[in-house]
Order: C-alpha cells, then structure tokens, then sequence
C-alpha cells in the first residue's frame, strides 16, 4: 500500500508548519503529528481515533484547535458592521451570546461560517484555520475605515467536549454549571484569565476555552489530570462532527455552496430576511422563497464501506445528481456515514440512492441528520 | 513456518510450502489506525507483482493493497469482513488478507527480510 500515513508529502515541500502552545505536550503524549491549515496538529494520540471519539461521547476529550483563527472587532459598531457582510442577526446578540453564522459571497455562497460572540466593547470571531488569513482581508477591506480589525493569534484554544466536560470544568471554575449552550463568559481558571463559550464541534456538551499561549499548556495538563478526560485529535473531531451533522468549511460548504443549499437557512433571521441587506441576498432569498435546486443530506450507506469526499450519488432516476462531501465511519453509529448534495426532489428522509464506491453500485438511504443527537445543554437538567 | 518477506509498500508475504500467505505490515497498521473496512478479491484471480488486490480502509482514508508477487488468489481471510479490526490487533498473523498459488520462490526472496524492512521503515520517518 503507498503511504500508509496518509500524510501528504506535498505538504513537506510549502513553508515551515506553525506550532501551536500545545505541541509539546503533543509530542509528549504520543500524538501523530500531520500538516493541518499550515500547523503542525495531532491528528489521534496512542488509542487511536475510534477511543479518542467514543470517549467524547462518553466522558470528556480534549482537543487542541488553537489552529482556528481567533479574531476581535471593536470601535464604532462592530455589530452593525458585521451585518453588512454576514446575512445572521449580530445587532441583536446579548453580550454573553454566541451565534453560529457565515460571511457570504456577492453571489450567495460561503467564504467562512464562523461563531460570531459579543461582549461589551465589540465581538470576538473563530474563524476557520485555512479561511482565516482570507477572512482577515475580506473584512478588514470592508469594514477596515468603521471597526477595528485584530487578529488574536497569541491566544490557544482548547475545546473540551462531552457529557462530563461541565463537571470537570466546574471544579476550577464553578460558575461554568451555570452557563447554557452558546453562552460566553470570561472566567479566572488557575489565575489566567480565559474566555469561556459553552459550545462545540462534536454534538456533545462541552466548551471552548481561549487563553493566552503563555497559560495553555498549564491549562490543558490541569484539565487532562482529572480522571475523566482524555485527549483526542482532529481525527476524532471529524467523526464526531460529521456524526452531529455539521459542516466542515471546504468540503461540505464553500463559495459554491449558499446558505439554503446547505441547509443552513435557519441562521438567518427575519429581520435580515426582511430588511436583506447583505451579500448574495438576491440569490439567498430566492432560494428560501422558491427552494433551492439541490440540498445538503445524511447519507447511510448499506453495508459496511464507507462513502468517501466526491463519491458520485445516483439518484432514483438512475444519473449522477450529485457528490458525497464528507464520509467516513461513524464510531457511535457502528457504521459508514455521509452527507453530500442531491437534487431537492431526492432530498426527502427515505430516498433512495446508489452510491458509486471503486466502480461498484452501493445502495444507500437519505437520512434525517444529525446521525447521532446533539446534547447541547441548554438549561438546568 | 518460514519468515515474512516484506515489499517497500508495506506488504508482508509469507511461503509455507505450495501456499503464500499476504497481508500489511505492523508498520502500516500503526500508520493507518482503526481499521474499518476491507475489500479483497475474487478467489481464482491471477496477479502480477504490483496489481491492486484489495482496498482497506481506516477510519482517516482508504488505501490500496498490491500484490507482492504474481500468483492466483487461492483464498481470502472472509473473517476481515465483519472484524476489520483484526488487521490492528494482529496485522502479520490473523489479521492476513489472501492465500496464493504458484509463487515464485525466487520472488519472494528478491523482497526485504524482516531487518532490512525495519531498516527501511525507520528511514520513513
């Protein structure tokens, strides 16, 4: 077999890999260090990723996505400025508040979608690792004369997800039992002063925690010290969140793809519905008013193999009508998952498709996502 | 039982009289992770050296399996089918992929022997 390591020696040749605060204590665990987005990033640690994956689900893992662009607006309107780029309701954020969203293309597709969170002298931005040098630019270039525009790239961030992710976090910082899904907060965690969002990638309940570089790897070895958590890599972040259905930038949404293709209309808002002001608005309203000519599905494929990025979909009228974007196995699920574009017609939960994997016909089901339910915590149990 | 000859693809053939045992080295089941899913071929097939024989698939990506010599497929390891993961606990015993016939000694013996085979790998690294 060529390249078990599945690394691409192509990567080798570009410039020198950025590191993150954690990569020390990567090497220290054990981790498999592969190019990501220009760092140096662990792709699984010595369990490998179905454990790291399944211990998200039952426990608490921890991830290092310090690779993700971290970015602040201030000065003037920030939020006001924001909505001129992305088509969510940012004006109407409560400091304390983080929301999903996406910058949109004049033409209605995706540059980014990012997390949008405010606090009381502007909003804090994660942006995707390989769109954040470009989202830097889009906005600074847009909205450069009326906010200020700085990129954070001395802060880690470390996400820690699963069902026990409160409880190990509430032992040094109590107030985190108190916050629901998609709140923020700035907490003191052993003395460093940490931005705190209870959010994720994963599906489960957990946070994302942003502190300085020089505080991380204190953090991340308290944290990995309680006995519930473990680490895991990008490889289990990437099961764990095609399994809650999620997308991922480039692959199941790019400047190709709108918003109501992807299924993602619900981000935004009446208001902005109505008032439609932002970019690629014809074509976004369009879309939601007559419905769009293809949309983002769950595929599961029969059988055991799994339906890797570009497998061609046939549909019930026997042609191509569209592509896997995302596939892979599901370790909660036991079985190979998918999402990917078909034709609104084929669309509905039940449809049935041909999947074609190395020249063969697999058989497969559109269905509802996300393939395992989220459990977001979203008030007092 | 006579040693693994190794190919620089990460395959490890094995001759026990007229039977050739194959699968994928420790190496490249570390390299890969979990294994998920296995694809092998009809028996009867004939290979040539280098021929795709099967597919196996990790959790990250799939990946091609080649035949190290020529022979007929003579047997695959149905097992592997419902536990892939055989390949991780076991990659250069129970975790095999085919049997095959009519090897040419000669063949085998022109691929790496166990030590030159780590050599060859810690060089990869």
């Amino acid at each position: 077999m060529p390249n078990p390591a599945g690394t691409d020696p192509r990567a080798r040749d570009e410039a020198p890999l950025a590191r993150t605060a954690l990569y020390d204590l990567h090497r220290e665990l054990g981790a498999k260090m592969v190019p990501f987005a220009g760092f140096e990033m662990p792709v699984s640690y010595p369990p490998g990723i179905i454990k790291e994956h399944l211990h998200a689900r039952s426990a608490a893992a921890l991830f290092d996505v310090s690779h993700m662009g971290q970015a602040r607006l201030a000065g003037g309107d920030a939020a006001g400025a924001l909505e001129t780029l992305v088509p969510g309701d940012i004006c109407g954020l409560a400091p304390g508040r983080m929301r999903y969203n996406m910058l949109t293309t004049e033409a209605g597709g995706i540059l980014d979608d990012i997390m949008v969170s405010a606090a009381d002298d502007g909003l804090m931005l994660v942006l995707n690792a390989a769109r954040k040098r470009v989202d830097i630019a889009h906005i600074a270039e847009r909205l450069g004369a009326a906010v200020e525009v700085a990129m954070l790239d001395d802060r880690a961030l470390i996400a820690l997800q699963g069902p026990e992710a409160a409880a190990v976090l509430a032992r040094s910082a109590p107030e985190v039992k108190e916050m629901r899904f998609l709140e923020t907060r700035t907490i003191d965690i052993g003395g460093a002063r940490c931005l705190v969002s209870r959010a994720g990638y994963t599906g489960e309940d957990g946070f994302e925690i942003s502190i300085a570089n020089a505080g991380a790897e204190a953090l991340a070895r308290a944290l990995l010290a309680e006995p519930e958590v473990a680490p895991a890599g990008l490889g289990a972040r990437d099961t764990l969140r095609l399994e809650a259905g999620l997308c991922l930038y480039g692959h199941d949404i790019d400047e190709g793809t709108s918003p109501v293709e992807a299924d993602l209309a619900w981000t935004i808002s009446k208001r902005r519905r109505a008032e439609a002001n932002f970019p690629g608005a014809q074509r976004i309203l369009g879309e939601i008013a007559a419905g769009p000519t293809r949309r983002r599905v769950g595929i599961r494929p029969r059988g055991r193999a799994p339906a890797r990025e570009g497998t061609a979909i046939i549909g019930p009228s026997g042609s191509q009508t569209g592509a896997v974007t995302s596939g892979g196995f599901g370790p909660s699920v036991g079985g190979p998952i998918a999402m990917g574009y078909v034709a609104a017609a084929f669309a509905e939960v039940g449809t049935e498709l041909k999947l074609i994997v190395r020249g063969r016909e697999v058989p497969a089901q559109v269905c509802g996502l996300p393939f395992v339910e989220h459990r977001y915590f979203r008030g007092q149990p | 039982m006579s040693e693994l000859r190794y190919t620089s693809e990460h395959e490890w053939i094995r001759v026990d009289g007229d039977i050739a045992t194959v699968g994928i080295s420790q190496y490249a089941q570390e390299q890969l992770g979990d294994v998920v899913y296995v694809e092998l071929p009809e028996t009867g097939r004939k290979v040539a050296p280098g021929d795709d024989m099967a597919v196996v698939e990790s959790v990250k990506a799939a990946s091609e399996v080649y035949a190290p010599v020529a022979g007929e497929i003579v047997e695959v390891n149905a097992a592997l089918a419902e536990t892939p993961e055989k390949i991780n606990q076991d990659a250069e015993g129970g975790g095999w992929f085919v049997k095959m016939s009519g090897v040419d000694q000669a063949e085998v013996d022109a691929l790496m022997d166990g030590d030159a085979y780590r050599a060859y790998v810690e060089g990869l690294d």
